[in-house]
């Protein structure tokens, strides 16, 4: 069933299992149930906030000044991992590791595990990764780890994450610190 | 003609770029009388393809040859041959990994020939587009209706769906480029019809004008950067992960193999709304005999349904449109008063009988019979169909 790892010994797609798919436009997901948008907001920003070692994995798309679109989200995630109290560690190229990934500095969709046991991270966001390299990653680590993710997609979300919301451009992101910032005042962190 | 004649409202060959929507199920259409083949042609001409490679092998379906005129005409972007099937289905891979809206056409000899590329077209999340013209596996050679290929298709990683005749083929090669284009899709896809039946008679179809087309393919909403040969699965060919022996590097192959099968998945809510269901039923809707089938074989279900209700028998056909992903709820459903299954197929091995009995097992207390079965060009007449029906049934005649 999908839920927090670590869940199984392969890595686990509630897609083919679970039957659970992407959220409609609009919509968010949250383990099994289509949500609210903001409800989704609001817990991610809660796991975030609670957890022990929270991360944000920028990837790719917001790392590099692709488009003016990707400076923009850029900024705002670096807003967002203040509002949060979060590291962040980069997925800066999609490229197999070897020998041996530097897990302290950068996670990798093809080992992503190591990074979270390194650090123990208890919870995550991946925003700006393709979209099958984040799915490739977040089926790992919900088999492999107990960290909760999250997945801020610009396209059409991450069922494989415990939490996502879909079609999140700058003026979503920018809603989404906002509320973010709402639950650390009522958590008082 | 040029990419560069492209605008926001018009593609490079000057026709009006619509939405999906509006071209499947809104714009006027008119009566033709067309084979398969012609109807393909007509359906690539309003989808604003980019590429198409063909290896045009004798004997086949007239099919890529239309496409290649296409391109003579101004329509499709690029069109050549490749030196082989193989060659094919690899430059296809090629263009669609490099951006492409790409399309081609085969059957048994020449997708068994190119098997190794088809999982690689998954494995990669290209959303390119095969029409299979089914016709069976050498030897000995027909060209006439034989699906055995399929069956060799159903693991690679690629949707799946079966067009009964030519309208459907019309209607699901446009709606194919669209649902395997979504981001959380974006897997190749393979439009099967049953040939000769289909790819070479003449049949009434309705066809909307051919001055308005699909928009064109976006790369960029991608679930992959386009190519790049410094990362997977670019980087496959130099580096292959699967070569590394130890357990992340196995999981991450695991991993990758199920996010291509749950791509597929999510290619339902789109395909229900584009194809208008996953299954389609015709007759009686609480009968307690059902045939189950896709592509041809549901027509003749369907002569085999009509001659029973003359005999005062009561009986349904369920078509099965999309083979993967298994519309396996649907299927469910459209059974649930079923007694006697009854799955027809134009071929000896019964793929599609073994898809049902997988999909109903422990769920369906209906006895399942894989018959009848025909290959190799024989027809099925509906009563073959009615003779199997009496043999394995207690259902009699008024």
């Amino acid at each position: 069933m999908a839920n927090l790892g670590p869940a199984h010994y392969s890595p686990y797609p509630v897609a083919f299992y679970d039957d659970l798919l992407t959220p409609p436009e609009g919509k968010a997901l949250l383990l099994t149930e289509i949500v609210d948008e903001e409800v989704a907001m609001r817990e991610i920003a809660r796991v975030m906030l609670t957890s022990e070692n929270a991360t944000i994995f920028p990837g790719p798309q917001v790392l590099y000044a692709w488009n003016e679109e990707a400076k923009k989200k850029a900024t705002l995630i670096k807003e967002m991992s203040e509002v949060l109290n979060a590291k962040m560690i980069p997925m800066y190229d999609y490229r197999p590791k070897y020998p041996k990934i530097d897990a302290e500095v950068e996670i990798n969709p093809n080992h992503p595990n190591l990074t979270i046991w390194h650090n123990e991270i208890k919870a995550c966001i991946f925003v700006g990764v393709h979209c099958h390299y984040a799915n490739v990653a977040l089926k790992m680590i919900r088999s492999e780890t107990d960290c909760y993710t999250a997945a801020i997609c610009g396209l059409s979300g991450h069922e494989d994450a415990m939490a996502t919301i879909r079609d999140q451009h700058t003026k979503e992101m920018a809603r989404f610190i906002e509320i973010a910032k709402e639950v650390k005042k009522e958590l008082g962190k | 003609m040029s990419i560069k004649n492209m605008t926001k409202e018009k593609n490079w060959s000057g026709q009006k770029l619509v939405s999906t929507d509006y071209l499947l199920f809104e714009a006027p259409r008119e009566k033709h009388f067309m084979t398969g083949s012609e109807v393909l042609k007509e359906a690539i001409k309003r989808c604003t393809v980019d590429a198409s490679v063909s290896y045009p092998i004798t004997p086949q379906s007239e099919a890529a040859h239309l496409i290649g005129e296409l391109w003579a005409e101004g329509y499709v972007g690029l069109y050549f041959r490749g030196e082989n099937e193989f060659g094919v289905m690899s430059e296809v891979q090629g263009c669609a990994m490099a951006g492409a809206r790409t399309v081609t056409t085969t059957s048994g000899p020449g997708t068994l020939r190119a098997m190794e590329n088809f999982p690689t077209w998954s494995g990669t999340r290209i959303p390119c587009q095969l029409i299979l013209m089914a016709r069976g596996i050498n030897s000995p050679l027909t060209i006439q209706p034989d699906n055995l290929e399929v069956s060799f298709l159903l693991e690679t990683g690629c949707m799946i769906w079966y067009a009964e005749n030519v309208q459907e083929l019309f209607d699901m090669s446009i709606a194919a480029f669209t649902v395997a284009e979504k981001p959380d899709v974006h897997v190749p896809i393979i439009t099967a019809v049953d040939g000769f039946f289909v790819s070479h008679t003449r049949e009434a179809v309705m066809l909307p004008a051919d001055d308005i087309a699909l928009e064109p393919y976006d790369p960029y909403a991608a679930p992959l950067p386009p190519i790049d040969s410094e990362m997977p699965p670019g980087r496959f060919l130099r580096d292959p992960f699967v070569m590394k022996s130890n357990y992340i590097s196995y999981a991450t192959h695991a991993s990758w193999q199920w996010e291509v099968r749950s791509a597929v998945e999510r290619s339902k809510p789109y395909a229900r709304h584009y194809l208008n269901g996953l299954v389609h039923t015709t007759g009686e809707e609480n009968a307690e005999l059902v045939f189950v089938a896709c592509g041809t074989a549901v027509h003749q279900a369907k002569e085999g349904q009509r001659e029973l209700a003359k005999l005062g028998i009561k009986s349904k056909v369920v078509k099965l449109r999309t083979i993967r992903p298994f519309p396996h709820a649907e299927l469910l459903e459209a059974t649930k008063n079923a007694k006697y299954i009854f799955v027809p197929e134009f071929n000896v091995v019964g793929w599609l009988d073994k898809e049902v009995r997988t999909s109903l097992y422990g769920k369906s207390d209906a006895k399942i019979v894989g018959r009848p079965r025909v290959a190799g060009g024989m027809s099925m007449p509906a009563e073959a169909i009615l003779k199997e029906v009496f043999e394995n049934t207690n259902l009699k005649g008024a």
